[in-house]
């Protein structure tokens, strides 16, 4: 069985200050077989080119919008995108079934913490609540919402723990890519933060043959 | 040897062919090299050319006429009299000092009759307009405070002509009959009255001009053909000429003063086009006949006088010249230019001499050294300029920055800004206002001497030129930016870099598709075309201002760039296949259309689904 193929899509407005996005950035640019492309970089001037995009869609399996959580969202460049290249009978509607079948995940880095996004937190509501656009935007077109990965804190994380969640971030993209895995059933994983480089957790999700 | 027509042409064109690359490559100019390349075929060194060369230089010097109509043409009535007190007072200035100054040297110093000296100082105080305004627009001069000082300067000395030809008789000892218009009764009674013939002359040129050439060529226009168009363009020039000197007055003032009238007209590109290539072929000739008409045995025969004459006389000039710089505000290295710029003798001083030999004033012997001086001037200004600018100009540019302005140098100068007029300006500030500090290399010393106190790293002088892209580094540089004014020198710097520094990624200022589509036949990938967002961001708002949504306008128009890159890139290579004779004109209404009728898919070729709920309904 091939590979899957991964593209990271990153959308960060002010990249260059950013550390947490660096450090996951990077992580992927060192992974074997996953595109990496700045879309800031790409489309300075919001033009986005809906043809390149969806070519860039229809070639790879598993898709990862790597972003700040700005605002309990995605960075409008990344609302752009989806507006535009996520086309009816395309993508959805009548015909529009061409990603069918494919992964779509967040990788995100949050000013807050897990502590601060809950009910009884400031932030009142969870982070997979407030995804849940983007989780249902996944559902519409017929792809697979997989469980988003979270750097917390990204303002004030030191040095190593920035480590740690690069290297978590390197293994989640080895797992995804490995077409043992079965990815289908992660939908009862709420984070992929709670599968830990310490649990071994990519045992549990070896497709049974 | 005398020769045909076809053997004449074939040795003038031939020298011409020879000595003016050479001496471009050298970086004195092509005037030198015309001037060389007449002496080369003259009586004293080849032979191949003899006493005719004053014919062909009274034929060649029509090319100064067209050139006065061309600037005439570049200058609108209103400009010209903006002008007018630089021109009155800086040029009346110039050329009365002069004549105060050369007048005792030539009297107490020499000891010629006053007369003479005064005819001598008179015909001296002209400077060479083919020569200066042929340099100032070959090294891209034309706009700086020197550049405009000159052209005034040269104005004065064209019109100052006209008294100085009347004064001339009155200083002759013998009575000559000037004018020999002796054909029929209104020619003979009008040279009874020149002051009537001057007036009527000029009101006639006047009136064609003003009234009559517009519709007149708005006829040869509707017939379409391109010949009869250049012909009657021609005919023009030649005709006001004609009509002026016949009036008794110069020919070159007569055009000039045509080409202000014309300066509005809608005709002004197309005459102007016309006109261009026989000017600069005829003003070629000039030159070349000036280097073949040098009396090599009148300065052997009086070599103390000449040896004296020569760097006297330049000295003097520029003396005067630097001082009335000064007067009106041209200070610094620029006064040093233009000081440097009008030492030579102009060619009207041929004219005085000429005439003033046959009036009795100066005596044959005398004429002929004086000739020979006049052309020694012309050859060694270029000379002068040259070293000006090879040596001279760097003194005079502060090389020590202005602490205020001082900025911090340590990041290594990456990139080189070519030509900072109102294109690299406003990139370099922006650059700048970015924390990235370019090297910049411009020709205005003005400008250089400002930006230097600024702060910034300015190179002074010609871009295309290979040392200077030396000291400017390109050896190290990332990235040039070429935003010369001129479409030729930006080619030019393009082929330089290319060859000697591969490495350096050009970007390249474009003013339109036709320069877009030379730079992509070299290989340039980084091309802005002038006209083109400028253009795009107007019809944005033009759009809006009729109702359009801003941003829905604003997204057409990003696609359009990007449809017309593709498209520029597109026709710029097909264009080649075509029949390569058509005119340059023919051209661009060809890319014109094919643009219009890609256009005309833009809007069913991609059917605009964005935010579109139409598409969800059906």
């Amino acid at each position: 069985m091939q590979s899957r193929r991964i593209a990271v899509l990153l959308f960060h407005p002010r990249f260059e200050n950013s550390e947490a996005n660096l450090a996951l950035y990077e992580a992927a640019l060192a992974s074997d077989g996953v595109t990496c492309r700045d879309m800031y970089e790409l489309y300075p001037d919001f033009q986005v080119d809906i043809e390149t995009e969806k070519v860039c869609m229809m070639e790879h399996d598993v898709i990862i919008w790597q972003h700040p959580f700005y605002w309990y969202n995605c960075p409008p460049l990344m609302k752009q995108w989806i507006d535009l290249v996520l086309e009816y009978g395309w993508a959805y509607g009548k015909d529009g079934n061409k990603l069918e079948g494919k992964y779509i995940m967040n990788a995100l880095s949050s000013g807050g913490t897990f502590e601060i996004y809950r009910r009884d937190g400031r932030n009142r509501f969870t982070y997979r609540e407030l995804l849940s656009p983007f989780d249902q935007t996944a559902f519409l077109c017929k792809m697979k919402y997989l469980p988003p990965f979270v750097v917390p804190g990204a303002n004030r994380i030191t040095p190593e723990d920035l480590e740690k969640f690069a290297t978590h971030y390197k293994e989640i993209l080895a797992f995804l890519r490995d077409p043992e895995r079965d990815l289908d059933s992660l939908d009862k994983v709420e984070y992929f933060n709670q599968l830990t480089p310490q649990s071994q957790w990519q045992e549990a999700y070896c497709r049974t043959r | 040897m005398a020769g045909s027509i076809l053997q004449d042409t074939l040795i003038y064109l031939g020298s011409a062919l020879v000595f003016v690359p050479i001496a471009k490559k050298l970086g004195i100019g092509s005037v030198l090299g015309y001037i060389l390349a007449g002496i080369a075929i003259g009586p004293f060194v080849l032979g191949f050319v003899g006493k005719e060369g004053e014919d062909v230089m009274h034929t060649a010097e029509f090319g100064v006429v067209m050139m006065l109509f061309l600037i005439g043409l570049e200058l609108n009535p209103q400009a010209f009299w903006k002008m007018r007190r630089t021109i009155t007072g800086l040029g009346g200035l110039q050329v009365l000092g002069t004549i105060a100054l050369l007048f005792p040297v030539f009297w107490l110093g020499m000891a010629f009759s006053w007369q003479a000296s005064l005819t001598l100082a008179m015909a001296f105080a002209m400077s060479s307009t083919a020569i200066v305004l042929q340099t100032l627009k070959e090294k891209g001069w034309d706009r700086t405070a020197s550049g405009r000082a000159s052209f005034a300067i040269l104005l004065f000395q064209d019109i100052a002509v006209i008294p100085i030809l009347a004064i001339l008789p009155l200083l002759g000892r013998q009575v000559v009959a000037v004018n020999n218009h002796s054909s029929g009764g209104v020619a003979a009674w009008l040279s009874a009255h020149p002051s009537l013939a001057i007036a009527l002359a000029v009101a006639f040129v006047f009136i064609i001009s003003r009234f009559l050439i517009g519709p007149f060529l708005r006829i040869i226009a509707r017939t379409h053909m391109r010949e009869l168009f250049t012909a009657s363009a021609l005919f023009f020039v030649t005709g006001v000429a004609w009509i002026m000197q016949y009036a008794g007055l110069s020919a070159a003032l007569g055009a000039f003063m045509a080409g202000v009238l014309l300066a509005n007209s809608e005709y002004r590109h197309e005459l102007e086009s016309d006109i261009e290539p026989f000017k600069g072929l005829l003003l070629g000739v000039f030159f070349t006949a000036v280097g073949s008409t040098i009396n090599f045995h009148a300065i052997t025969a009086q070599p103390v006088t000449f040896a004296v004459a020569v760097p006297l006389i330049l000295l003097l000039k520029a003396v005067v010249l630097f001082f009335c710089g000064r007067f009106f505000g041209v200070r610094g290295e620029q006064g040093w230019l233009l000081a440097i710029l009008l030492s030579q003798i102009g060619e009207f001083a041929f004219v005085l001499l000429a005439s003033a030999v046959p009036l009795g004033i100066l005596d044959k012997p005398q004429g002929d050294v004086f000739m020979a001086v006049i052309t020694c001037t012309m050859i060694v200004s270029p000379v002068l300029l040259f070293l000006h600018e090879k040596f001279l100009s760097q003194r005079f540019l502060h090389p020590e920055p202005d602490p205020d302005y001082a900025v911090n140098l340590d990041e290594h100068q990456r990139v080189i800004i070519a030509g900072f007029g109102h294109f690299g300006s406003t990139l370099g500030r922006f650059l700048r206002a970015n924390g990235v500090e370019a090297t910049i290399l411009d020709n205005d010393s003005d400008r250089v001497t400002l930006l230097r106190k600024m702060g910034f790293t300015v190179h002074y002088g010609d871009a295309t030129r290979l040392e200077l892209l030396e000291a400017a580094g390109a050896g190290k540089a990332h990235i040039l930016v070429s935003a010369i004014d001129s479409p030729e020198k930006n080619l030019a710097l393009q082929e330089t870099v290319h060859k000697h520094f591969p490495h350096v990624e050009i970007y390249m200022r474009a003013r339109n598709r036709m320069d877009a589509y030379e730079f992509i036949d070299r290989g340039v990938n980084h091309i802005y075309r002038e006209s083109t967002h400028a253009s795009l961001e107007m019809g944005i708002d033009v759009l809006g201002a009729l109702g359009h949504r801003k941003y829905t306008v604003r997204r057409k128009a990003s696609e359009f760039i990007k449809r017309d890159e593709a498209a520029l890139f597109r026709l710029a290579r097909t264009r080649h296949d075509k029949d390569t004779y058509i005119s340059s004109v023919r051209e661009e209404i060809e890319a014109q259309e094919e643009l219009l009728k890609a256009d005309s898919q833009f809007r069913e070729d991609r059917p605009d689904n964005a935010w579109d709920k139409n598409r969800l309904r059906g």
